[in-house]
């Protein structure tokens, strides 16, 4: 019995992931695989990612994951993470590359023309940092979690859903996005809950708990 | 309320144990790598930065050790530096549970291991440190823990680094380190406002003002320090909280 598989397609760091889960839910099996008879069997799925879009694309293609994929966001509890989040919409300015197209919508970089403070000082980018996340609409993977706490981001790129009514969570880098998307037995997050402290380790143990329902 | 401003404590490690010198030199040991990584993240530290400084191969393998254990109780992001001479280090200290790994001297001996190592591992852990010193109207950037010149443009390399693919760039001022004199604040400044990517201003914190100053004056998206922090002159908290007094904004 795999409770937790932890989606491995070569990009980024699924130490810190695994290390988070396991920290969280002790006893529990956590696994990181690329095979897609792993993903299958478990009974939750963690999509993480890190680095540019289109290689990442790439990587889950070349491991053969990509339907393992799509099948495990359509009936069992999943959570996306950073590019795991941008790669289930349909396209990204990032190498003008497709996603998996489980959920309509684009990922957009932050535009220059924008990167511009309260104050008039310039925001770098990557966002980089804690920002707060204001929850859009109450979600069981909120619990007791406060509205507006922060977590940690990196990233250049954010997600446009098409359907407004996905999102979750936003923060405000000037401008308001869509940090935290769900429908049904998806929550998919931009920001990194593994390294986001409490807040974080909270936020994967309400996952652990969530029965995969709204 | 937008992005926090963050206080990275730093550690050098030598020998398995945190140590601190002034100048890299009269180093004086500071304690336990976990026991001080632990006590930093319970005072609400943005991230632990981790620099290798041991000098010979022989113990290079501790420091994955120390981070492995971290890793695994601090939930929070990790940078190591120190020693990292190709793609391989760069893959064993993200295995590690390193979530950034800093480049220094061989960023200049070798620019294209950070081209390499952004390309392989994304631009987001990679973070290239630049120690640069003063010398005549300009910043010169210096290798080899500050010991030895290059010739180098300190805001020109930073630049060229970022086109190469660093994330984030690592500003430490040599004249400045250890001294608690404050951070060198036109040098962040010059670099900040030269590339797009969030700057560390690192080198010469010895009151909490200096940290207003890196942010405010020095344009840092985040501010490191080690010996204010280590011999409990101040916790990571005390700093955020003047900083907040002061009108930034910090996570707390």
């Amino acid at each position: 019995m795999i409770d937790i598989a932890v989606v491995d397609y070569g990009m980024g760091n699924l130490r810190s992931v695994s290390k988070a889960l396991e920290h969280v839910a002790p006893g529990k099996r956590v696994i990181v695989s690329s095979d897609p008879a792993d993903i299958a069997a478990a009974e939750r799925v963690v999509f993480p990612g890190q680095g540019a879009m289109p290689d990442c694309v790439r990587e889950l293609d070349a491991r053969g994951l990509r339907q393992a994929v799509i099948s495990a966001a359509a009936d069992k509890p999943f959570l996306g993470i950073c590019i795991g989040l941008q790669l289930l919409f349909d396209h990204s300015e990032e190498g003008n590359a497709a996603g998996l197209s489980i959920l309509p919508g684009n990922v957009k970089r932050f535009a220059d023309a924008d990167m511009v403070d309260a104050h008039g000082a310039r925001l770098k980018v990557p966002h980089m940092g804690w920002n707060e996340v204001y929850q859009s609409r109450p979600h069981p993977m909120w619990n007791d979690i406060a509205d507006g706490e922060r977590f940690y981001y990196v990233h250049s790129y954010y997600v446009v859903p098409e359907d407004a009514g996905v999102e979750v969570g936003y923060s405000e880098y000037p401008k308001r996005f869509t940090s935290c998307i769900a429908r049904d037995n998806i929550f998919a997050v931009q920001f990194h809950p593994e390294k986001s402290q409490h807040a974080g380790l909270k936020l994967l143990s309400n996952f652990i708990a969530w029965d995969g329902r709204p | 309320m937008s992005l926090a401003k963050r206080i990275i404590p730093c550690l050098d490690v030598t020998d398995g144990r945190v140590v601190k010198g002034v100048n890299f030199l009269e180093l004086r040991d500071a304690g336990d790598p976990v026991e001080i990584a632990k006590r930093y993240d319970d005072q609400g530290a943005d991230e632990l930065t981790f620099l290798d400084i041991t000098a010979s191969s022989d113990n290079r393998g501790l420091i994955l050790n120390i981070i492995e254990q971290v890793a695994s109780q601090v939930f929070i992001p990790l940078t190591v530096g120190g020693g990292v001479r190709e793609v391989e280090d760069v893959r064993r200290l993200l295995n590690a549970g390193a979530d950034k790994v800093s480049i220094n001297t061989s960023a200049v001996t070798n620019p294209q291991l950070v081209a390499d190592a952004a390309g392989r591992f994304g631009s987001q852990c990679i973070v290239v440190a630049i120690d640069a010193k003063q010398v005549g109207d300009h910043w010169e950037v210096f290798t080899h823990g500050g010991r030895k010149a290059t010739g180098l443009d300190a805001v020109e390399w930073a630049k060229k680094m970022v086109e190469l693919g660093a994330g984030e760039l690592l500003v430490t001022s040599m004249d400045r380190d250890g001294t608690k004199i404050g951070f060198n604040l036109p040098l962040n400044r010059a670099i900040s406002d030269a590339v797009s990517v969030p700057i560390i201003a690192s080198g010469g914190v010895g009151n909490l003002l200096h940290l207003v100053e890196g942010v405010q004056e020095g344009g840092a998206d985040a501010v490191l320090a080690a010996s204010i922090f280590h011999y409990g002159e101040f916790t990571v908290r005390q700093a955020k909280e003047y900083m907040r007094d002061h009108g930034i904004e910090v996570r707390l």
